[in-house]
Protein backbone atom coordinates (compact mmCIF):
# COMPACT_ATOMS: atom_id res chain seq x y z
CA UNK A 1 0.00 0.00 0.00
CA UNK A 2 1.03 3.59 -0.55
CA UNK A 3 3.24 4.99 2.21
CA UNK A 4 0.99 8.04 2.55
CA UNK A 5 -2.12 5.91 3.03
CA UNK A 6 -0.26 3.86 5.65
CA UNK A 7 0.74 7.04 7.47
CA UNK A 8 -2.86 8.25 7.56
CA UNK A 9 -4.03 4.85 8.81
CA UNK A 10 -1.44 4.93 11.56
CA UNK A 11 -2.63 8.34 12.70
CA UNK A 12 -6.29 7.37 12.68
CA UNK A 13 -6.27 3.92 14.23
CA UNK A 14 -6.32 3.75 17.98
CA UNK A 15 -4.56 0.75 19.47
CA UNK A 16 -7.08 -1.90 20.47
CA UNK A 17 -6.23 -5.01 22.47
CA UNK A 18 -8.29 -7.65 20.74
CA UNK A 19 -7.25 -11.31 20.85
CA UNK A 20 -5.65 -12.52 17.64
CA UNK A 21 -8.06 -14.66 15.66
CA UNK A 22 -8.45 -15.95 12.14
CA UNK A 23 -11.01 -17.61 9.90
CA UNK A 24 -12.62 -20.64 11.50
CA UNK A 25 -12.37 -19.33 15.05
CA UNK A 26 -15.45 -18.90 17.21
CA UNK A 27 -15.71 -15.36 18.62
CA UNK A 28 -18.14 -13.21 20.56
CA UNK A 29 -18.29 -9.60 19.42
CA UNK A 30 -19.72 -7.09 21.86
CA UNK A 31 -20.90 -4.02 20.01
CA UNK A 32 -22.72 -0.88 21.02
CA UNK A 33 -26.14 -0.09 19.65
CA UNK A 34 -28.29 2.98 20.20
CA UNK A 35 -31.85 2.11 21.05
CA UNK A 36 -34.33 4.91 21.74
CA UNK A 37 -31.57 7.37 22.56
CA UNK A 38 -29.94 4.94 24.98
CA UNK A 39 -26.76 3.04 24.31
CA UNK A 40 -26.40 -0.61 25.24
CA UNK A 41 -24.13 -3.50 24.37
CA UNK A 42 -25.26 -6.46 22.30
CA UNK A 43 -23.23 -9.56 21.57
CA UNK A 44 -22.92 -11.59 18.41
CA UNK A 45 -21.40 -15.05 18.68
CA UNK A 46 -20.39 -17.10 15.68
CA UNK A 47 -17.63 -18.40 13.44
CA UNK A 48 -15.29 -16.04 11.63
CA UNK A 49 -15.85 -16.59 7.90
CA UNK A 50 -13.21 -14.21 6.65
CA UNK A 51 -10.84 -11.38 7.53
CA UNK A 52 -10.32 -8.89 4.75
CA UNK A 53 -8.67 -5.55 4.08
CA UNK A 54 -5.62 -3.86 5.55
CA UNK A 55 -4.94 -0.98 7.89
CA UNK A 56 -7.79 0.98 9.39
CA UNK A 57 -10.33 -0.29 6.86
CA UNK A 58 -9.90 -4.00 7.67
CA UNK A 59 -13.08 -5.92 8.47
CA UNK A 60 -14.08 -9.42 9.54
CA UNK A 61 -17.29 -11.38 8.94
CA UNK A 62 -18.95 -13.52 11.61
CA UNK A 63 -21.56 -16.18 10.74
CA UNK A 64 -24.02 -17.78 13.10
CA UNK A 65 -27.18 -19.85 12.78
CA UNK A 66 -30.10 -18.01 14.34
CA UNK A 67 -33.41 -19.92 14.53
CA UNK A 68 -32.28 -22.14 11.68
CA UNK A 69 -31.39 -19.21 9.46
CA UNK A 70 -27.80 -18.34 8.68
CA UNK A 71 -26.89 -14.76 9.66
CA UNK A 72 -23.66 -13.04 8.70
CA UNK A 73 -22.47 -9.76 10.12
CA UNK A 74 -19.52 -7.68 9.02
CA UNK A 75 -17.54 -5.71 11.60
CA UNK A 76 -14.82 -3.13 10.88
CA UNK A 77 -11.88 -3.80 13.24
CA UNK A 78 -11.48 -0.12 14.12
CA UNK A 79 -15.14 0.82 14.47
CA UNK A 80 -15.67 2.78 17.67
CA UNK A 81 -18.87 0.77 18.13
CA UNK A 82 -16.99 -2.44 18.91
CA UNK A 83 -16.67 -2.78 22.66
CA UNK A 84 -14.71 -6.01 22.78
CA UNK A 85 -14.05 -9.36 21.17
CA UNK A 86 -13.70 -12.69 22.99
CA UNK A 87 -12.07 -15.72 21.43
CA UNK A 88 -14.09 -18.81 22.40
CA UNK A 89 -12.68 -21.59 20.24
CA UNK A 90 -9.80 -21.94 17.82
CA UNK A 91 -10.95 -23.75 14.69
CA UNK A 92 -9.03 -26.15 12.47
CA UNK A 93 -9.62 -25.07 8.86
CA UNK A 94 -7.66 -25.25 5.62
CA UNK A 95 -8.94 -22.06 4.03
CA UNK A 96 -8.75 -18.33 4.74
CA UNK A 97 -12.29 -17.67 3.42
CA UNK A 98 -14.92 -20.15 4.58
CA UNK A 99 -17.56 -19.42 1.96
CA UNK A 100 -18.33 -23.15 1.73
CA UNK A 101 -20.16 -22.87 5.07
CA UNK A 102 -22.97 -21.01 3.29
CA UNK A 103 -23.97 -24.10 1.32
CA UNK A 104 -23.88 -26.35 4.36
CA UNK A 105 -26.12 -26.80 7.35
CA UNK A 106 -26.31 -28.95 10.44
CA UNK A 107 -23.54 -31.46 11.08
CA UNK A 108 -21.52 -30.73 7.95
CA UNK A 109 -21.34 -27.04 8.82
CA UNK A 110 -19.37 -27.69 11.98
CA UNK A 111 -15.75 -26.62 12.34
CA UNK A 112 -13.29 -28.93 14.12
CA UNK A 113 -11.68 -27.44 17.18
CA UNK A 114 -7.91 -27.15 17.28
CA UNK A 115 -6.61 -28.66 20.52
CA UNK A 116 -3.50 -27.02 21.88
CA UNK A 117 -1.29 -29.73 23.44
CA UNK B 1 -10.90 32.90 -3.41
CA UNK B 2 -8.20 30.77 -1.87
CA UNK B 3 -6.71 27.60 -3.20
CA UNK B 4 -3.82 25.17 -3.32
CA UNK B 5 -2.35 22.74 -5.85
CA UNK B 6 -1.99 19.12 -4.72
CA UNK B 7 -1.55 15.54 -5.79
CA UNK B 8 -4.18 12.83 -5.35
CA UNK B 9 -2.72 9.99 -3.28
CA UNK B 10 -5.54 7.49 -2.78
CA UNK B 11 -8.65 6.75 -0.81
CA UNK B 12 -9.41 5.46 2.66
CA UNK B 13 -12.19 5.81 5.20
CA UNK B 14 -12.47 7.44 8.57
CA UNK B 15 -14.74 6.77 11.57
CA UNK B 16 -16.62 9.46 13.41
CA UNK B 17 -16.92 9.06 17.21
CA UNK B 18 -20.48 7.74 16.83
CA UNK B 19 -19.31 4.97 14.51
CA UNK B 20 -20.25 6.37 11.12
CA UNK B 21 -17.73 5.57 8.40
CA UNK B 22 -16.94 8.23 5.78
CA UNK B 23 -15.05 7.51 2.58
CA UNK B 24 -12.39 10.13 1.94
CA UNK B 25 -9.57 10.95 -0.44
CA UNK B 26 -6.02 11.72 0.67
CA UNK B 27 -4.41 14.65 -1.15
CA UNK B 28 -0.82 15.78 -0.73
CA UNK B 29 -1.48 19.51 -0.93
CA UNK B 30 1.46 21.81 -1.26
CA UNK B 31 3.65 23.35 -0.17
CA UNK B 32 3.11 25.76 -3.06
CA UNK B 33 5.39 28.68 -3.88
CA UNK B 34 4.07 32.03 -5.01
CA UNK B 35 5.90 32.59 -8.29
CA UNK B 36 4.10 35.69 -9.51
CA UNK B 37 1.79 38.32 -8.06
CA UNK B 38 -0.46 40.01 -10.58
CA UNK B 39 -1.97 43.35 -9.66
CA UNK B 40 -4.56 45.74 -11.04
CA UNK B 41 -1.92 48.30 -12.04
CA UNK B 42 0.43 46.07 -14.01
CA UNK B 43 -1.84 43.32 -15.34
CA UNK B 44 -5.38 44.69 -15.18
CA UNK B 45 -6.53 42.09 -12.67
CA UNK B 46 -5.35 40.62 -9.39
CA UNK B 47 -4.16 37.04 -9.20
CA UNK B 48 -1.61 34.80 -7.55
CA UNK B 49 0.48 32.30 -9.47
CA UNK B 50 1.27 29.18 -7.45
CA UNK B 51 3.72 26.41 -8.35
CA UNK B 52 3.91 22.84 -7.08
CA UNK B 53 6.23 19.87 -7.45
CA UNK B 54 9.94 20.01 -8.23
CA UNK B 55 11.25 19.65 -11.75
CA UNK B 56 14.68 18.32 -12.59
CA UNK B 57 17.15 21.05 -13.47
CA UNK B 58 18.03 19.38 -16.80
CA UNK B 59 14.36 19.39 -17.85
CA UNK B 60 13.89 23.08 -17.11
CA UNK B 61 14.09 25.56 -19.96
CA UNK B 62 16.00 28.82 -19.62
CA UNK B 63 12.67 30.58 -19.39
CA UNK B 64 11.66 28.34 -16.50
CA UNK B 65 14.88 28.95 -14.60
CA UNK B 66 14.60 32.70 -15.09
CA UNK B 67 10.95 32.84 -14.07
CA UNK B 68 11.34 30.69 -10.95
CA UNK B 69 14.57 32.39 -9.89
CA UNK B 70 12.57 35.59 -9.41
CA UNK B 71 10.77 33.81 -6.59
CA UNK B 72 14.09 32.28 -5.47
CA UNK B 73 12.93 28.70 -5.94
CA UNK B 74 13.84 25.66 -8.01
CA UNK B 75 11.95 25.06 -11.29
CA UNK B 76 8.50 23.60 -10.63
CA UNK B 77 6.39 21.07 -12.49
CA UNK B 78 2.95 22.58 -12.30
CA UNK B 79 1.97 26.27 -12.32
CA UNK B 80 -1.53 27.62 -11.84
CA UNK B 81 -3.00 31.07 -11.45
CA UNK B 82 -5.69 31.76 -8.85
CA UNK B 83 -7.67 34.95 -9.48
CA UNK B 84 -8.54 37.35 -6.65
CA UNK B 85 -6.68 35.41 -3.95
CA UNK B 86 -8.15 36.33 -0.58
CA UNK B 87 -4.95 35.83 1.44
CA UNK B 88 -2.11 38.33 1.29
CA UNK B 89 0.96 36.59 -0.10
CA UNK B 90 4.17 38.01 -1.50
CA UNK B 91 6.49 36.69 -4.18
CA UNK B 92 8.43 33.64 -2.97
CA UNK B 93 6.22 32.89 0.02
CA UNK B 94 4.76 29.41 0.49
CA UNK B 95 1.12 28.37 0.69
CA UNK B 96 0.45 25.27 2.81
CA UNK B 97 -2.59 23.25 3.86
CA UNK B 98 -2.96 25.56 6.87
CA UNK B 99 -5.13 27.85 4.73
CA UNK B 100 -7.96 25.34 5.22
CA UNK B 101 -9.61 24.26 8.44
CA UNK B 102 -11.30 20.98 9.31
CA UNK B 103 -15.00 20.99 8.52
CA UNK B 104 -14.70 23.60 5.77
CA UNK B 105 -16.51 23.11 2.44
CA UNK B 106 -14.21 23.22 -0.60
CA UNK B 107 -14.34 22.63 -4.35
CA UNK B 108 -11.91 20.18 -5.95
CA UNK B 109 -10.86 20.43 -9.60
CA UNK B 110 -9.20 17.53 -11.39
CA UNK B 111 -8.88 15.78 -14.72
CA UNK B 112 -11.18 12.78 -14.93
CA UNK B 113 -9.91 9.34 -15.92
CA UNK B 114 -9.84 8.80 -19.69
CA UNK B 115 -12.34 6.19 -20.84
CA UNK B 116 -11.37 6.07 -24.54
CA UNK B 117 -13.86 5.94 -27.40
CA UNK B 118 -17.23 5.12 -25.87
CA UNK B 119 -20.73 4.58 -27.22
CA UNK B 120 -23.77 6.67 -26.38
CA UNK B 121 -25.02 4.32 -23.65
CA UNK B 122 -21.93 4.83 -21.47
CA UNK B 123 -21.11 8.35 -22.64
CA UNK B 124 -24.53 10.02 -22.54
CA UNK B 125 -26.70 7.58 -20.61
CA UNK B 126 -28.87 6.57 -23.57
CA UNK B 127 -30.87 3.41 -23.00
CA UNK B 128 -30.23 1.90 -26.41
CA UNK B 129 -32.73 0.96 -29.08
CA UNK B 130 -34.68 -2.23 -29.36
CA UNK B 131 -35.43 -5.32 -27.40
CA UNK B 132 -33.78 -8.67 -27.06
CA UNK B 133 -36.60 -10.58 -28.72
CA UNK B 134 -39.27 -10.01 -31.42
CA UNK B 135 -36.80 -10.62 -34.22
CA UNK B 136 -34.46 -7.75 -33.29
CA UNK B 137 -30.74 -7.99 -32.95
CA UNK B 138 -27.60 -5.78 -32.93
CA UNK B 139 -29.56 -2.69 -31.80
CA UNK B 140 -29.28 -2.86 -28.03
CA UNK B 141 -26.65 -0.15 -27.58
CA UNK B 142 -27.49 1.83 -30.75
CA UNK B 143 -28.05 5.62 -30.60
CA UNK B 144 -31.28 5.64 -32.67
CA UNK B 145 -32.18 8.47 -35.04
CA UNK B 146 -29.87 11.52 -35.15
CA UNK B 147 -32.37 13.77 -36.96
CA UNK B 148 -34.53 14.33 -40.04
CA UNK B 149 -33.70 13.48 -43.64
CA UNK B 150 -34.27 15.97 -46.49
CA UNK B 151 -34.95 18.67 -43.98
CA UNK B 152 -32.59 19.83 -42.48
CA UNK B 153 -30.22 17.61 -44.52
CA UNK B 154 -27.58 17.91 -41.85
CA UNK B 155 -26.91 16.84 -38.28
CA UNK B 156 -27.43 19.56 -35.68
CA UNK B 157 -24.42 20.80 -33.77
CA UNK B 158 -24.01 19.32 -30.32
CA UNK B 159 -25.85 16.09 -31.22
CA UNK B 160 -24.89 13.58 -28.58
CA UNK B 161 -22.99 10.76 -30.27
CA UNK B 162 -20.23 8.26 -29.56
CA UNK B 163 -16.72 9.58 -29.04
CA UNK B 164 -13.88 10.17 -26.63
CA UNK B 165 -15.00 10.13 -23.03
CA UNK B 166 -13.26 11.26 -19.86
CA UNK B 167 -9.95 13.13 -19.56
CA UNK B 168 -11.97 16.32 -18.98
CA UNK B 169 -11.56 19.04 -16.38
CA UNK B 170 -14.14 18.27 -13.68
CA UNK B 171 -15.03 20.32 -10.63
CA UNK B 172 -16.72 18.73 -7.64
CA UNK B 173 -18.36 21.31 -5.41
CA UNK B 174 -19.03 21.38 -1.70
CA UNK B 175 -16.77 18.61 -0.42
CA UNK B 176 -15.95 18.64 3.28
CA UNK B 177 -12.42 18.84 4.67
CA UNK B 178 -12.38 15.88 7.07
CA UNK B 179 -8.85 16.04 8.47
CA UNK B 180 -5.55 17.87 7.96
CA UNK B 181 -2.04 16.65 8.74
CA UNK B 182 0.03 19.86 8.44
CA UNK B 183 3.37 18.15 9.21
CA UNK B 184 3.00 15.89 6.13
CA UNK B 185 0.95 18.33 4.00
CA UNK B 186 -1.88 15.80 3.76
CA UNK B 187 -5.51 16.79 3.57
CA UNK B 188 -8.44 14.37 3.75
CA UNK B 189 -11.53 15.31 1.77
CA UNK B 190 -14.85 13.52 2.00
CA UNK B 191 -15.92 11.43 -0.96
CA UNK B 192 -14.16 10.75 -4.23
CA UNK B 193 -12.47 13.27 -6.52
CA UNK B 194 -11.81 13.13 -10.27
CA UNK B 195 -8.67 11.59 -11.72
CA UNK B 196 -6.32 8.73 -11.04
CA UNK B 197 -3.88 8.46 -8.14
CA UNK B 198 -0.91 10.77 -8.62
CA UNK B 199 -2.82 13.29 -10.73
CA UNK B 200 -2.72 17.02 -10.08
CA UNK B 201 -5.79 18.49 -8.36
CA UNK B 202 -6.75 21.98 -7.24
CA UNK B 203 -8.46 22.53 -3.91
CA UNK B 204 -10.19 25.89 -3.81
CA UNK B 205 -12.82 27.85 -2.02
Amino acid sequence: MNAAVLFVHEQLTAKKDFPKFKAGDNVTVNYKIVEGGKERIQSFRGDVVKIQGTGSTATFTVRKISDGVGVERLFPFFSPNIDGIQLNKVGKVRRAKLYYLRERSGKSARIKEKRVK
Amino acid sequence: MKGIIGKKIGMTSIFSPDGKQTACTIIEAGPNVVTQVKSQDTDGYTALQLAFGDKKEKHATKGDINHFSKAQTAPKQFVKEFRDYSLDKNLGETVTVDIFTEGEKVDVVGTSKGKGFQGVVKRHGFSGVGEQSHGQHDRQRAPGSIGGSSYPSRVFKGMRMAGRMGNDRVKIKGLKVVKIFPEKNYILISGSIPGHNGSIVLIQK
